[in-house]
């Protein structure tokens, strides 16, 4: 269930060349929406702007309950409409931990209260996410989970694990699993390699992560239920999953812009906005996920907004929190560094931004067609404009972006019929 | 015609030996040598810092390298005030930011700072005007130290260019081997680091030197440099060895297995009879002695090269404020 603020549908019109890839549209168009809904779609002269079905978010942190000061559902969905988002789903490791039916259904009538877009809440897979006892998924469930997870923390016990899967079934849903061996990670604050050597910080081993994938998979296959892997990292991780979906394993799995476009050289910097979890990896890594977003074995962009109030990053890396903003740059960062370079196409970064996640999560897919609820983002792949720190909607600015230049900007998005942004 | 501006040097710090060229190296170390001879002299005070305010923030115990640059910067006329954490208001939970800005406000010219946290220094020096020295950051860097044994070993061996030196014991958590290896490939020195594998970090070969477990390497080098094994890595399941008996059995640095001719060097403090032997340390192999008095003049030459020096060439520690 995703909920946002109720009201009327807009009605306008929008021009530009229209990519829609899951529909196979590519041609310049003018979309007439009356009333929240696409009325019509006649040939248009051709034009710099690009209309695509709008983005979708499948991992977000929106800091509430608890850490109203870092990010808040309401600022929370506005920095996602500036990215260009009609649908964000975000992560239960709040204060209190979303794993209650009285908690959920707070979040969704704040979200009916708040939300400029449609915010939907993923509880989590055990209580207080501590891995001992499960939540009562079908209550969840029915209550209007959008899906399970323990993110932030892996689930340590393979037993509890597998009960969780198993039992998901009754409430239908995937379970999205952070995966990291918590004992091969500890005191790892960047990957272990090269960089970690020299700068003499703890290293975090991409076994760390994949080692975990692997089991996780295995999990999935014995269960016959689906895992959706969250923010991989290592080319390792890669394998096993390439691997596992050969097999016929039920298995979905996404990838963060900044796994995408840094490498570990960045920590070079020992700046603490490229301090997330999982760390940055090697340039092969780097590579090894670009391939399989373009293969489609990564289905879904995620930002993995973790957004940390400033003087908590102010201080030296190992002290600082893991975790980067992204609602507002993920589209221009990968069309600045991926898509103008020639290494992804746009059609296939809008696929994995919009249709893939959307696929992945059971939701609404964007769609551009007469009759369809209007979700519908507007860009403007030659504006430049630069990342600073007052220019964001989100309450937080810890991102890796900070003071560059990217080019491609979200000018207009309309989400469930509502024009929620305009640049 | 237009105008000719000359641009603003940089202010110059000294954060990491990766930022350093030969040429700084090699002035620092002149600079040492000369304020050597000062030191020989009845009145050992130079005026040369005079008016100028140095202050030593220490967030982790040292006794040597503060010492020094309180005493250093003493020996150059300069004022100087030391801060510790315990007993500061850092103990009441004030942020490195705020003590910084805080200190900031007296104007000091240079801020030589300990941090168990890698990276402090680079923070420091983006929120003050003064000039930063690293005095050692967690895991990662301590350039004073490079410095200073590179000063203690040219005057034992009269040269640095060709030397062979192996540093001994965990370097997976030593700052001091991380800023030696980087310094001695800059004056065309070679290093061999020695431990257990779980005390060498995988990929460290990458700063330019060579790694091996076998201690009977250590028959190579014109120098062996043995390196603390910390206790605190031996708490109860985070131990990176067995015991400290085993280590000391491995790769302990015994009379047995130091070379004549070679020297033993070791940063200070001593586990003696850990990774080294009581008999080697008193050895006249040794150079802990040298290297105490080398981190003297080795300091008073960084706060002069910082303070006076107008380097033609690049400044020293690109950190560009």
């Amino acid at each position: 269930m995703l909920a946002c603020r109720n009201g009327r549908g807009d009605s306008l019109v929008v021009e530009g060349r229209v990519v829609a890839p899951a529909q196979g549209i590519d041609e310049s168009l003018r979309v007439t929406v009356t009333d929240g809904v696409i009325s019509a779609l006649e040939p248009a002269p051709a034009s710099a702007l690009v209309v695509a079905p709008a983005f979708v978010d499948p991992h977000v942190h929106l800091r509430t309950p608890g850490r109203e000061d870092e990010e808040t559902i309401a600022s929370g969905a506005e920095a996602a409409a500036a990215g260009g988002y009609c649908a964000i789903l975000a992560m239960p490791n709040t204060d209190p931990v979303v794993d209650s039916a009285s908690v959920l259904e707070a979040l969704l009538e704040r979200a009916r209260e708040e939300a400029v877009i449609p915010v939907g809440f993923m509880a989590a897979i055990s209580k207080g996410q501590e891995g001992q006892e499960l939540t009562e998924m079908a209550e969840l469930g029915a209550t209007g989970a959008s899906a399970f997870t323990d993110d932030g923390r892996p689930v340590v016990s393979a037993g509890l694990l597998r009960r969780a899967l198993g039992y998901s079934a009754v409430a239908g849903m995937p379970l999205a699993l952070h995966c990291e061996e918590p004992t091969l990670s500890r005191g790892g604050y960047a990957h272990e390699g090269r960089v970690s050597a020299e700068l003499g910080l703890g290293g975090y081993p991409s076994l760390a992560e994949s080692l975990m994938v692997e089991r996780d998979l295995a999990l999935a296959e014995l269960e016959g239920r689906r895992v959706h892997l969250m923010h991989l990292s290592a080319r390792e991780s890669v394998a096993a999953l390439d691997r596992a979906l050969a097999a016929g394993v039920p298995a979905t799995a996404e990838v963060t812009p900044h796994h995408l476009v840094l490498t570990d050289d960045a920590v070079r910097s020992l700046d603490a906005n490229v301090k997330m979890n999982p760390p940055l990896r090697a340039e092969e890594d780097r590579l090894a996920l670009l391939d399989a977003l373009r293969r489609g074995a990564l289905g879904c962009v995620a930002t993995d907004h973790a957004p940390h109030a400033r003087h908590e990053k102010e201080v030296p890396f190992e002290e600082a929190p893991f975790g980067v903003t992204g609602l507002e740059t993920a589209f221009a960062a990968l069309h600045t560094h991926l898509v103008i370079p020639g290494v992804l196409t746009l059609e296939t970064l809008l696929d994995r931004m919009s249709t893939g996640p959307a696929r992945t999560f059971g939701l609404d897919e964007p769609r551009i067609e007469v009759g369809a609820r209007a979700n519908l983002v507007v860009l403007d792949l030659d504006r430049e404009w630069q990342v600073t720190e007052d220019g964001f909607r989100s309450l937080s600015a810890n991102s890796w972006l900070l003071g560059e230049t990217l080019r491609g900007r979200v000018v207009r998005t309309v989400a469930d019929g509502r024009l929620v942004h305009e640049a | 015609m237009p105008e000719l501006r000359l641009p603003t040097p940089p202010r110059r710090h000294l954060l990491s030996v990766a930022d350093l060229e030969r040429a700084d190296v090699e002035r620092i170390l002149d600079t040492a040598s000369s304020l050597g001879s000062s030191l020989d002299r009845e009145v050992k005070k130079l005026p040369t810092l005079r008016g100028r305010t140095v202050v030593n923030m220490f967030y982790e115990s040292s006794t040597r390298t503060l010492a020094s640059f309180e005493l250093a910067a003493k020996r150059l006329s300069a004022d100087t005030m030391s801060i510790r954490s315990a007993g500061s208001s850092v103990d009441k939970g004030e942020s490195l930011k705020d003590t910084i800005l805080t200190l900031s406000a007296y104007d000091p010219d240079v801020i030589v700072i300990r941090h168990p946290s890698i990276g402090a220094p680079q923070l420091v020096a983006r929120w003050s005007d003064a000039h930063v020295v690293n005095a050692g950051d967690g895991k990662h860097q301590h350039p004073t130290q490079a410095l200073l044994d590179l000063y203690a070993m040219h005057g034992a061996l009269g040269r640095l260019d060709g030397l062979h030196v192996a540093i001994v014991g965990d370097v997976l958590h030593s700052r001091v081997a991380r800023s030696l290896v980087q310094a001695l490939t800059l004056v065309d020195a070679r290093s061999t680091l020695v431990g257990p594998p779980t005390l060498l970090p995988r990929g460290i070969e990458s700063l330019g030197c060579e790694v091996t477990t076998d201690i009977g390497e250590i028959a190579h080098a014109d120098v062996v440099y043995v390196l603390r094994m910390q206790r605190e890595r031996m708490a109860a399941g985070e131990a990176f060895v067995p015991s400290l008996r085993e280590y000391t059995a491995l790769y302990g640095v015994t009379p047995e297995r130091v070379r004549p001719g070679q020297v033993v060097m070791h940063p200070g403090p001593m586990n003696r009879g850990v990774e080294i032997d009581p008999r080697v340390a008193d050895s006249g192999a040794s150079l802990v002695t040298e290297q105490v008095r080398a981190g003297l003049v080795v300091r008073m030459a960084v706060l002069y090269d910082l303070l006076v020096a107008a380097p033609t060439q690049a400044p020293v520690g690109a950190g560009v404020a």
